[in-house]
């Protein structure tokens, strides 16, 4: 196992629960990131418009003030081209469009629901992430 | 609207916030969970469990309120039918998550961190949300 952080891991996680405790209980709305993005563009109503903008602004400044207390190492990666990052991101966005949430929204929110399209969707997800890795990394070797 | 503006500020703060101490927003750690066969890394299992757990208790007190405190009903997905397009949706995100090691939460929090990665995942993943809206809702 590398780098295995139960702790924080579970301490995170318990925050992302905190959050979508709030969003529900004064907002009524999924914590879920592919859908209040893509609400966005989707939606017409301001107030639809704004909490989801105010959303993703919190979701950047929370990222960017805790980092500058306690600085993130992230390790830079070799072999992850421009052409294939945007791939990545062409999936991501479509696919949690088409499959309608992504791992906030399926995976915790809908999960915790007991919705039977989100356990489905999060065990796909899954599979599909560890068959994906699985073939870059011990089949094409990159 | 300024409270439902002022409650996403905070939601998404702290989910900020969770991301960055859980290390989610680091792609190796993403790409190390996923490579199960590889240097396995458990910590997103953590993750998710730690704020099921929490969502788990605190929707059924929510709720059994009736409705939310700043709007008048609980927006709640309306489907229930495991169609195709959960599926084909689902595999699809999976496998742009196992080659950039980014989901929607995180890639979007790394925005302010100053690199170039995010950028064009988050680029790119817009497009592709609206090439869905072009192409499957029009």
């Amino acid at each position: 196992m590398e780098n295995f952080t139960p702790y924080t891991s579970l301490a995170g996680g318990i925050l992302l629960g905190i959050s979508a405790s709030i969003l529900m209980y004064l907002n009524g709305r999924i914590a879920g990131i592919s859908g209040i993005i893509s609400g966005i563009f989707n939606n017409p109503s301001a107030t639809e418009k704004m909490w989801r903008l105010a959303f993703i602004v919190g979701l950047i400044v929370g990222a960017f003030v805790y980092n500058h207390f306690f600085p993130i190492s992230i390790q830079a990666r070799e072999g992850l081209t421009t052409p294939l990052l945007v791939v990545g991101g062409l999936l991501v966005g479509f696919g949690t469009a088409l499959g309608s949430g992504c791992t906030s929204g399926h995976g915790i929110c809908g999960v915790s629901r007991f919705s039977l399209r989100s356990i489905t969707a999060t065990g796909v997800f899954l599979i599909s992430g560890i068959v994906t890795v699985y073939v870059v990394k011990h089949i094409i070797g990159a | 609207m300024m409270n439902k503006i002022l409650s996403a500020l905070l939601a998404g703060s702290i989910f900020g916030v969770g991301l960055s101490l859980s290390a989610m927003v680091d792609p190796n750690k993403i790409i190390n969970f996923l490579d199960i066969t590889g240097h396995w890394d458990p910590s997103l299992l953590f993750v998710l469990g730690g704020a099921v757990m929490v969502t788990l208790v605190s929707y059924r007190f929510i709720f059994a309120q009736g409705k939310p405190v700043f709007d008048n009903e609980f927006q709640l997905p309306g489907a229930f039918k495991i169609d195709a397009k959960l599926l084909i949706g689902s595999s699809l995100f999976g496998i742009g998550w196992g080659l950039v090691g980014y989901c929607p939460g995180p890639v979007v929090a790394s925005l302010g961190f100053g690199f170039e990665e995010p950028l064009i995942v988050v680029g790119s993943l817009l497009a592709g949300m609206l090439l869905h809206k072009a192409l499957v809702k029009a």
